[in-house]
């Protein structure tokens, strides 16, 4: 027999939800659109649509339904499809904005928010049909709402793909001018990966991949507010104590994100993916990873330290989560989005969290330089760069990093790009202002990192 | 612990009936003669109640059958609403499975 629930188990629930914002961030129904291509376009895109509507009719109205039957907030239900490069491909046309529409109208027809999957996957090359994608991002993102764009450049079998990092550059630099009348949004709808993963259920680098089923339901888990809550109780713990702390808590949460994945899936008969056990910040106060960093004893998130006490974090997060649940996927890490969490900014306009420290950070934790606006006129190549960085820290650590940056054009140090809801906003942040352009012009691929002698 | 946590658990509790009713509020006449009124008028059947003060905030958890409930969860939980608005206090009914999979493993 199980003992029954005492009065405090359930009040921490409730406090959990109602005051610490324990939340599920996101269910994401990934959709595989490989029995949708043909060599009329516009037939394809007829089926995508049909396809889309279909498995996800009642996807929002499910979910709806769990958050207030468990009384746990789902934030965002949305979909990822195949990376529309493998599937447009058959079709002959030279641009792809039309696949985009089709996404878009799909998205806007079940309810969801986002759409991810407008994506083509170039570590080792490009096909005809992955060139063609990357060249139509800029136009596709800013003549749609809800689509996501990703792009994976490298991996650790294969190593870095340096000519499709300056292709990726120079879309995201059209993309920051294409869509300036709105601070270059369109940049905050494109992911640059490194060992991308197939099952991530977090946007915009969300996509279907080619090993999965043919529908699935994947689940995004949030809760820094609740992990900064259960540090402040514990008070002044040493750091193994601390690390029990965040283990418990996290597995706390992730049970959650497994209960409504698996009720989820069972109301709509498809299968259970995985939980993504990431902790997914919003620019609501309370709900920072910053904080977090901040509780654990650092006078601002950025300051010397970061990286050891992000290390602990996510560390802890995994191995509370991974016993939480039978699947574990995704990206499952913190993020540490600028834009996107309260904390992040802050650290940023007190000059606290530099880019290069930001960097740092990313090689102890999930994604990378995320939600990070330049200065409009750092030079293309200087993004290349940076997207270089980035890879190289997740190719040569066997692991996933992303750059999602914005080149905001228009606007320099001092002015900050805003983008309301759950993108937020960020102040514009300082670039090394020396070049590498005579570095990455050499353009090909850096070859993949040896697997022995480690250090 | 138990063999009954198999994978198959969720599918087997999707059918389990149990609400979890909480109160929060300033403490004052008639809150539970209010809330069990609600649920007898539908038929929710009353396993447990438990009822404390903390920090001047009246507190009361209350788990319920819904087995032979004349209505569903979704619309218990919007007459409780109501009801607490009336009161001026915070109910919430929540599927038990929420606090089971929490702190039950």
């Amino acid at each position: 027999m199980k003992r029954l629930l005492t009065t405090e188990e359930i009040l921490e629930t409730i406090k959990m939800v109602q005051k610490d914002n324990l939340d599920i961030r996101t269910i994401t129904m990934g959709i595989s659109l490989r029995d949708c291509g043909s060599s009329d376009h516009l037939e394809a895109c007829r089926k995508i649509y049909e396809k889309i509507t279909t498995k996800a009719n009642k996807l929002v109205k499910t979910g709806d339904d769990i958050a207030r039957e468990y009384g746990i907030p789902i934030v965002n239900k949305r979909i990822s499809v195949t990376p529309i490069a493998l599937m447009a491909e058959a079709s002959s046309v030279d641009h792809y904005i039309e696949y985009a529409r089709a996404l878009d109208r799909a998205a806007e027809a079940v309810g969801v928010n986002f759409i991810g999957g407008f994506s083509a996957l170039v570590h080792k090359g490009f096909t005809a049909g992955d060139e063609i994608l990357i060249k139509s991002i800029p136009e596709s993102i800013s003549a749609t709402e809800r689509v996501c764009s990703s792009i994976n450049v490298a991996t650790s079998r294969s190593g870095i793909n340096m000519d499709a990092i300056n292709l990726c550059s120079r879309m995201i630099k059209k993309t920051a001018q294409l869509t300036a009348s709105r601070d270059s949004i369109g940049c905050a709808k494109i992911v640059i990966f490194a060992n991308v993963p197939e099952d991530n259920p977090f946007m915009a680098g969300a996509f279907h991949g080619i090993g999965e089923p043919d529908c699935v339901i994947n689940i995004g888990v949030s809760g820094p507010g609740v992990v900064k809550s259960a540090i402040k109780k514990n008070g002044n713990s040493d750091l193994g104590t601390l690390s029990e702390t965040i283990k418990k808590i996290a597995f706390k949460i992730t049970r959650m994100g497994e209960l409504v994945g698996r009720t989820t899936a069972n109301r709509l008969g498809v299968p259970f993916g995985i939980v993504d056990l990431s902790l997914a910040p919003t620019p609501a106060v309370g709900d920072s990873v910053a904080e977090i960093l901040e509780e654990m004893g650092l006078e601002r998130c950025g300051a010397s330290g970061s990286t050891a006490a992000l290390a602990l974090l996510n560390d802890a997060v995994k191995k509370g989560g991974a016993m939480a649940s039978s699947y574990v996927g995704g990206l499952s890490g913190a993020f540490i989005p600028v834009s996107e969490d309260a904390g992040m900014i802050a650290s940023v306009l007190d000059g606290a969290l530099s880019l290069e420290k930001l960097e740092a950070m990313t090689a102890v934790c999930s994604v990378g330089l995320d939600m990070v606006a330049v200065p409009g006129d750092t030079p293309v190549e200087t993004i290349a760069a940076i997207i270089a960085d980035e890879a190289a820290i997740g190719v040569f650590n066997n692991k996933t990093t992303a750059v999602r940056i914005i080149p905001a054009a228009g606007k320099d140090l001092g002015d900050q790009v805003e983008f309301g809801g759950l993108l937020g906003k960020a102040p514009i942040m300082d670039v090394n202002r020396f070049s590498a352009a005579k570095f990455v012009e050499r353009g090909g691929r850096i070859p993949a990192p040896i697997q022995s002698l480690r250090n | 612990m138990l063999p009954e946590e198999n994978e198959n658990d969720i599918e087997q509790r999707d059918g389990s009936n149990r609400i979890v009713i909480t109160v929060i509020g300033p403490d004052r006449v008639g809150i539970i003669a209010a809330v069990t009124k609600v649920l007898a008028e539908h038929s929710v059947n009353i396993l447990d109640i438990n009822q404390t003060i903390m920090q001047e905030f009246f507190v009361m958890v209350l788990v319920a059958d819904m087995d032979k409930a004349a209505v569903d969860l979704l619309t218990i939980k919007d007459l409780l609403h109501s009801k607490g608005e009336e009161l001026q206090v915070r109910i919430d009914a929540q599927h038990e499975d929420v606090f089971n999979y929490m702190h039950r493993i």
